[in-house]
């Protein structure tokens, strides 16, 4: 049984890496707008100027 | 730009680096094409360093280099685009709302996460418990769960211990308090389980329990987030500004909330009032329909009192800004909404009233089990355990979630009716009324003037009307404006503020506007004046002038949704600070038997008390600032989104739009969301019903209480989702016949 002590603080590690990361993108404010995020994902803003301009 | 003769710099915050930021309520972002226009239009604009629009909310937010632009210019540009906007009063932002949420969102995921990664040790104590787990191992798992669960259940459980902590200091009890007893309890339990070696931990409960709790009130949270957001983007599209006259006799657009009493402000005709005053110079008449129900114009003069809500109908006043003085209409509208407010603060909410047995019950079955089991020679260890353990399965988990989640779901079908919610726990108070009041004016009737007949007119002559109208500041030519169809307005028309608009076109003189500036004679004007209806004169040239009748319209859907409401069973009534002729002509045109004109707010107040005095329970609709104590006072209330910003406030719920259908559906939605709310709390009574005999008896592992605490969630949550679902889902369709 002492693969738990290495699977243990490997799953709660990884738990914690989701947590952060939960917490990291709020801070960041990704849940502000989260209907713009969605149209946002597919407007052409990206791409080079001149193929951007079509709208 | 055209734009100039308004100063917004009072909307601009400064954050630092010589950067400034405004806040806009933008009007008529309907995709990714708006937002990628508006935001690559402003960013086109010489020291724009930040533009974002969030979609959601619908608000923008800009930062520029100090001094590189002007604010005009950045609604002006918007304006050009296509969009108005209006920037977001900086005092009324409103942020510790924004934080809360943050914060509600924050410990749902530290108690997921604790949840899952006990759970996983838990579930491995379950399975070992009954195969070969060594107690080492066990205890093991025990202690790692607790050093997860601990500061876990400090973080994530801090809004329920807070808010029954302060329950319990003004001596009432409220769902709360047996949440925070029930994890308290547990985890208490579970660390001595844990220090002592014991078989039995249950930090997985405490900690679920947390997180299925914290999901449900961050779900509503969400939603009234949501909703009060939109309204207050409305609040600011409709301008709550005034034109402020500075010292040195300039004037600036500033926010309501910048006005203090002594101030001075300009009043252009056509403005609505968004502060009370005493006129200083000019005369003008005012439209006092919002404040007092009353449709007839009233003149005022230098010394007479305006209020905020009333319209400026003819010439340009000054005003100087009053406080609310003893003795005005504001003061008794005031004194009044404090009374009904008052009384209002004492009403329990469904969930309070179901914590208020709730709570006596499993606290005394817990007693009771930890003396049973000591009279039959128990040791009180496992006496307390079991006591214990009946206060963990009976822990409010499906009682906690069984209102939040009908409320979210049904303010969610509200908000797609175009109703926003002001009061959570309005839903529930509107499925019990049995009596429906209406103000008249502006919520019966339309809030604009409409054509009394359009088809009483020329259609020519109708058409020149309209496009001259659009050249007119005056309210009544709103009614005409909708029928300019297209028609550009006419160029070099000039409005006399006041009398009417004259425009050259073809060379013919076109005139819209009083009986006077048309040329007709004061005998011709009285012959063909009514008593419903305010008229405007129109006139081509040398030919004679016509006389164009405009109204307040009934909504158009008004007759509709009264027989609507009667056929629910409701009875319905009017109660009108208007002329009774006039009040008469609308209820009869409805249908509604009971009504009442010429009202005071008092007189209001004293009706709703006395249908309260019957035992009936009433919706009031209102918009007026008269409306305003009325709304408070009734058992629950509705408001058209056009009402003043103090009967908004007052009410429980805003409804948007033209269409008075939105009435009728949050009664049908409300109905069957109470309907479901009662069954949940039905379920959650049988679960402890159930559970109870199970724990008092001392049959309760971590594993059934986790089973039985989440299972009992879902039920309930999907019971919620149930609401959503059925035959009239987006229409009106007819009301089933068991109403609540």
């Amino acid at each position: 049984m002492d693969i738990l002590f290495i699977l243990i603080p490997v799953a709660i590690g990884l738990g914690l890496l989701g947590l952060a990361a939960f917490l990291w993108s709020m801070k960041a404010g990704q849940y502000e707008d989260l209907d713009g995020a969605a149209w946002r994902a597919i407007s052409d803003d990206d791409l080079p100027e001149d193929e951007g301009k079509r709208d | 730009m055209g734009y100039h003769d308004r100063d917004l710099s009072s909307f601009v915050t400064d954050v630092g680096d010589g950067i400034v930021h405004m806040d806009l309520a933008v009007e008529g972002v309907r995709c990714a094409g708006c937002m990628a226009k508006i935001e690559k239009g402003l960013a086109g604009l010489p020291g724009i360093t930040r533009a974002r629009l969030n979609f959601t909310s619908k608000r923008l937010a800009v930062e520029w280099s100090d001094g590189a632009i002007a604010p005009d210019t950045v609604v002006g540009t918007l304006r050009d685009l296509g969009y108005r906007a209006h920037p977001f009063d900086p005092g009324a932002a409103k942020s510790a709302e924004a934080a809360e949420a943050r914060r509600l969102l924050k410990g749902m995921a530290v108690a997921g996460f604790a949840a899952m990664n006990i759970m996983l040790l838990s579930v491995s104590v379950w399975s070992g418990n009954i195969t070969d787990i060594t107690p080492e191992t066990r205890d093991l798992f025990h202690w790692i769960s607790a050093l997860i669960a601990i500061p876990a259940v400090a973080y994530a459980g801090q809004p329920f211990f807070s808010s029954a902590f302060a329950a319990l200091r003004a001596r009432r009890v409220n769902m709360d308090v047996p949440i925070t007893l029930g994890v308290l309890l547990a985890m208490g339990m579970s660390l001595a389980e844990t220090f002592t070696g014991g078989r039995h931990a249950y930090f997985d409960a405490a900690v679920m329990l947390l997180f299925f709790l914290l999901v449900g009130r961050f779900l509503d949270m969400n939603m009234r987030r949501r909703t009060r957001a939109q309204a207050e983007n409305l609040a600011a599209l409709k301008g709550e500004t005034a034109t402020k006259i500075m010292p040195d006799g300039s004037t600036r657009l500033v926010p309501v909330s910048a006005i203090d009493p002594g101030d001075r402000v300009l009043i252009a005709s056509g403005d609505r009032l968004a502060v009370d005053g005493v006129v200083d110079v000019g005369t003008s008449e005012i439209d006092q329909s919002l404040v007092t129900g009353e449709t007839a114009y009233a003149a005022v003069a230098p010394g007479d009192r305006v209020y905020a809500g009333t319209l400026n109908v003819t010439g340009s006043l000054t005003v100087q800004v009053t406080a609310a003085a003893k003795g005005t209409l504001l003061d008794e509208v005031n004194t009044l909404l404090e009374a009904a407010q008052t009384a209002r603060s004492n009403r329990l909410r469904l969930a309070d009233k179901a914590a208020r047995w709730y709570a006596p019950t499993v606290h005394t079955a817990a007693a009771l089990t930890f003396l049973g089991w000591v009279l039959l020679g128990a040791s009180w260890q496992m006496a307390l355990t079991t006591a214990i353990a009946v206060l963990i399965i009976t822990c409010p988990c499906a009682l906690g979630l069984a209102i939040p989640a009908v409320q979210v779901v049904a303010s969610g079908l509200l908000f797609r009716s175009g109703v926003l919610l002001n009061a959570g726990d309005a839903v529930e108070r509107l499925a019990e009324i049995d009596t429906v009041v209406f103000d008249k004016t502006g919520t019966l009737t339309l809030p604009e003037p409409v054509l009394a007949d359009p088809g009483a007119v020329a259609p020519e002559a109708l058409r020149m009307a309209a496009r001259l109208a659009l050249s007119s500041n005056h309210p009544l030519a709103a009614a005409l404006k909708v029928h300019a169809d297209g028609l550009a307005p006419v160029a070099g028309a000039r409005e006399e503020t006041g009398r009417g608009v004259a425009a050259a076109i073809d060379g013919i003189e076109h005139r819209l506007g009083s009986a006077g500036f048309c040329g007709v004679s004061a005998d011709a004007a009285r012959a063909a004046a009514t008593d419903a209806s305010s008229l405007v004169w129109y006139r081509a040239g040398e030919a004679s002038a016509v006389p164009i009748a405009v109204s307040q319209g009934i909504r158009p859907d008004a007759e509709e949704a009264v027989r609507l409401i009667a056929e629910r069973g409701l009875a319905t009534m009017i109660l009108s600070g208007d002329r009774a002729a006039a009040v008469d002509a609308a209820a009869d045109r409805l249908g509604i038997e009971d009504r009442r004109a010429g009202l005071t707010p008092a007189d209001k107040i004293a009706v709703l008390d006395a249908l309260k005095a019957a035992g009936r329970k009433v919706l009031m609709v209102g918009d007026g600032l008269n409306d305003a104590p009325a709304l408070a006072a009734a058992h629950v209330s509705l408001s058209p989104v056009t009402a003043v910003h103090l009967s908004q406030a007052a009410a429980d719920a805003v409804f948007l739009g033209d269409s008075l259908m939105p009435v009728v559906r949050s009664i049908d939605i409300s109905r069957r969301a109470r309907r479901a709310m009662d069954q949940n709390l039905w379920f959650a009574a049988l679960y402890n019903v159930l559970a109870i005999p199970i724990a008092v008896l001392g049959f309760v592992t971590p594993l059934v209480a986790a089973l039985a605490m989440s299972g009992s969630s879902v039920l309930v949550t999907l019971n919620a989702l149930r609401v959503r679902m059925g035959p009239d889902r987006l229409g009106i369709a007819p009301q089933p016949k068991d109403g609540a």
